[in-house]
């Protein structure tokens, strides 16, 4: 991993730290407080607060996650570390993608 | 009183090979390099392994002890045999030459990759550079510049055993003591290449390098102290690529 790798591992790494846990902060509000998945909507359709948050998360979680992948599978399996960066860096565009259609499906409409 | 002999394991053969097994003597205050030396001396002839200074000093003796890296000539068989028996291997991460010697030329060539070498700044016509012990830099250099260069840290550490790019735990330790010295002119190349695919940012921090290195130096803490700085340097846009 060159520094440039590093350096966006690491800084979403850090960004990703205190938005996993609003994640799990509102999971568990919306389990405990017993909403449906109508009342769920009907809070986030519309809302750019939850559309911007979850679309950084989608964002830095693809980026995070295709580099580390690609760490692994470069150190872990025979094959080489440009075949190993091909092959995340689609993993991390399909992380993107569905991700992205998840926040648009709860934002949207 | 006479002791059960040690059963010991010797890798024969290069890349490929097998354990043989020897029985030798037991003493008091045995080395595992004595051991070594008997079977070459009294057994076999034909055994080959690499020491010099036979106190600690050379690094030249490092093997694998037991599944575990360590200077033999300063390692005591009574501290690492199980129950009287030994296995003894050559260093992991190194491709072997004859039976427990290895060939230290990928060591060392990324020992000079990482730029490891004393770049002057001045010639010998200029007043030498006064440098105080106590100077924050030359501290940090201090707590790396005893390396013996013994391999030990380069077979214990699994990101070298991952990517064969990675520059290892000596080089860069030798690389950030440079760093410190501020007679040195070679900085900017230096952190190029600690900053590059094989650099530093490729350890994984798992500390073998410093838990197995028989001089107590910790490599982890320098390969950190080479990220953190290599990384403010780039973020600087002091750090062309």
């Amino acid at each position: 991993m060159n520094i440039r790798l590093y350096i966006w591992q690491r800084g979403t790494a850090a960004l990703l730290a205190p938005m996993v846990l609003v994640h799990l902060a509102v999971i568990f509000y919306a389990t405990r407080q017993g909403l449906s998945a109508a009342e769920i909507l009907g809070r986030t359709r519309g809302s750019l607060t939850w559309g911007s948050f979850y679309g950084a998360f989608v964002v830095a979680a693809a980026i995070h996650a295709a580099i580390g992948i690609g760490n692994i599978l470069s150190e872990w399996t025979p094959m080489g570390d440009k075949t190993a960066r091909g092959l995340s860096l689609w993993f991390g565009l399909l992380l993107f993608v569905v991700g992205m259609r998840a926040v648009f499906a709860v934002v949207s409409g | 009183v006479r002791q059960t002999p040690l059963s010991v394991s010797i890798w024969r053969g290069g890349q490929t090979g097998t354990f043989e097994n020897y029985s030798v003597p037991c003493r008091d205050n045995q080395t595992v390099l004595d051991v070594v030396t008997y079977v070459k001396r009294h057994i076999d002839p034909t055994l080959s392994y690499r020491f010099a200074c036979r106190v600690g000093m050379c690094g030249s003796c490092a093997m694998t002890v037991n599944w575990r890296p360590r200077w033999t000539c300063r390692t005591h068989v009574s501290k690492v045999s199980h129950g009287g028996t030994l296995e003894i291997a050559p260093l992991s991460n190194l491709p072997v030459i004859k039976d427990l010697a290895t060939d230290m030329k990928p060591f060392f060539e990324k020992w000079q990759a990482a730029e490891g070498v004393f770049e002057p700044s001045k010639t010998r016509d200029d007043a030498v550079e006064p440098v105080q012990p106590d100077e924050p830099e030359r501290t940090a250099a201090d707590a790396g510049i005893e390396c013996i260069n013994c391999g030990v840290c380069y077979a214990a550490c699994d990101t070298v055993r991952w990517n064969d790019d990675y520059l290892g735990p000596a080089a860069l330790n030798r690389a950030w003591t440079l760093v410190n010295d501020r007679r040195d002119a070679g900085q900017i190349p230096r952190l190029q290449a600690a900053a590059a695919g094989g650099g530093c940012h490729a350890c994984h921090s798992h500390q073998t390098c410093t838990e197995f290195c028989p001089q107590s130096l910790n490599p982890t803490a320098a390969i950190a102290s080479l990220k953190k700085l290599s990384m403010m340097t780039y973020l600087r846009g002091k750090l062309p690529s």
